[in-house]
């Protein structure tokens, strides 16, 4: 019997688990303003989360409920199913992390794997300027937002805590609960998602 | 900025790359590169490593944050994971650039367009086959700058390719920071608009 985790990450941590197919992710922000930044590589430990793969296939520069995390190899590596929040940031990476950097030297991954994250619960708009320009909003997420992946292969997270890079805030602290239902339904879904999910059941998980 | 020899003129590379096919480029410190589209249109897929230690490498997510703005032009400075200015843009007559839209590949391809595109050509099978002489490997590549390929971001948070903003001889130039290795594939793809649908050549010019 797999048993629930729960976790609470403090504001300017790094923290890593391995994640089992079919198991869910929970993050909770635990204060306004909260950053989550995370990295995925998958069951193969050299298949990583794909930032560009994953919004070009989903026609999207920010991540949502109902969009699946891809892969460098075009697979599925998690679902996001639900969030209180529709933004994600991912276009703005995160400044050199040296305890995120320790994080993935546990697992013996190291700077090479430093792909691009997904800074949950931090939202950056674009300006319809002629070089779409950035803005960090600053009254984003609040105490209690959250969002759930669905894990859709087995995976490595690698999460920090760090304030966003372009926030003036504290950092704070997020809630992490891994559970395992007998069965988390994909949400709605583009083509190109349930291509990358189908090719993923039929090959790994 | 460790640039020593902008005024150089010499021609220490001139070359066509042609359609589909791919370039590994060691441009020294100060060394200015353009890379010109010859017949508009054409998505030119280029990485960027530290000559001498490619784990210091080019960061797409890094760049657009440190400048504040997705598109890349005249002045856009390229930094690494480590936060190291890799090169800068000394000259741009496109106007923008993407380095959010990453390479195609083999795999991305079927999720975006189906099985059919399985084994068509796709630029991470050229920066793999180009780069191995350098070390880089699938572990060492990351998300690269497409020169000359339009992918429009909106406030609203949607993202597309579009046909390009290019022309028949608009270049680019970069100027290097330090010594670099430069990974290029000239796209191939031809199931978007990025190459104008019908991949052409492009020429690279070394002045070092």
């Amino acid at each position: 019997m797999t048993l629930d985790h729960t976790h609470e990450v403090p504001g300017g941590a790094a923290w890593s688990a391995p994640v089992r197919a079919g198991r869910t992710i929970t993050l909770t922000a635990l204060a306004d303003g909260a950053n989550a930044t995370m990295l995925i590589i998958g069951a193969d430990r050299l298949d990583r989360l794909n930032i560009p793969d994953t919004l070009k296939s989903q026609m999207s520069a920010r991540i949502k409920p109902g969009m699946v995390l891809m892969s460098d190899r075009g697979l599925a590596l998690a679902t996001v199913t639900a969030s209180t929040l529709d933004w994600h940031d991912c276009l703005t990476g995160a400044l050199p992390d040296q305890l995120l950097l320790l994080e993935l030297t546990k697992h013996g991954f190291g700077e090479p794997d430093l792909h691009a994250c997904i800074n949950f619960f931090s939202k950056v708009s674009v300006a319809d300027d002629p070089r779409a320009s950035l803005t960090y909003v600053t009254d984003h997420a609040h105490t209690g937002d959250t969002v759930t992946l669905r894990a859709d292969q087995d995976l490595l997270i690698f999460l920090s805590t760090a304030s966003h890079a372009l926030s003036d805030g504290p950092s704070a602290s997020v809630a992490v609960r891994l559970e395992t239902p007998d069965h988390t339904p994909d949400p709605e879904l583009r083509e190109e998602a349930i291509r990358a999910l189908r090719l993923t059941r039929e090959l790994i998980a | 900025m460790t640039i020593t020899s902008t005024t150089s003129t010499t021609v220490a590379l001139d070359t066509v790359v042609e359609a589909g096919d791919g370039a590994l480029v060691t441009v020294p410190s100060g060394g200015r590169l353009q890379i010109v589209d010859l017949h508009g249109n054409q998505a030119v897929d280029t990485l960027f490593y530290d000559a001498h230690d490619i784990d210091n490498r080019y960061s797409a997510f890094d760049t657009i944050r440190e400048q504040r703005a997705v598109f890349l032009t005249t002045g856009s400075r390229l930094v690494s994971t480590r936060l190291d200015e890799l090169a800068v843009i000394t000259d741009d007559t496109c106007g923008r650039h993407d380095t959010v839209g990453g390479a195609c590949s083999q795999e991305s391809n079927v999720i975006r367009y189906g099985e059919f595109t399985r084994h068509q050509h796709a630029c991470r099978q050229t920066f793999l086959r180009y780069g191995a002489k350098a070390g880089i490997g699938q572990r060492q590549l990351t998300h690269n700058v497409n020169f000359f390929m339009n992918v429009p971001v909106t406030s609203s948070g949607g993202l597309t390719f579009e046909d390009g903003l290019s022309a028949p001889g608009k270049y680019v130039e970069i100027t290097a920071s330090r010594d670099l290795f430069v990974l290029i594939s000239n796209c191939p793809q031809v199931n978007n608009p990025c190459n104008g649908w019908d991949p052409t050549p492009i020429q690279l010019l070394g002045r070092w």
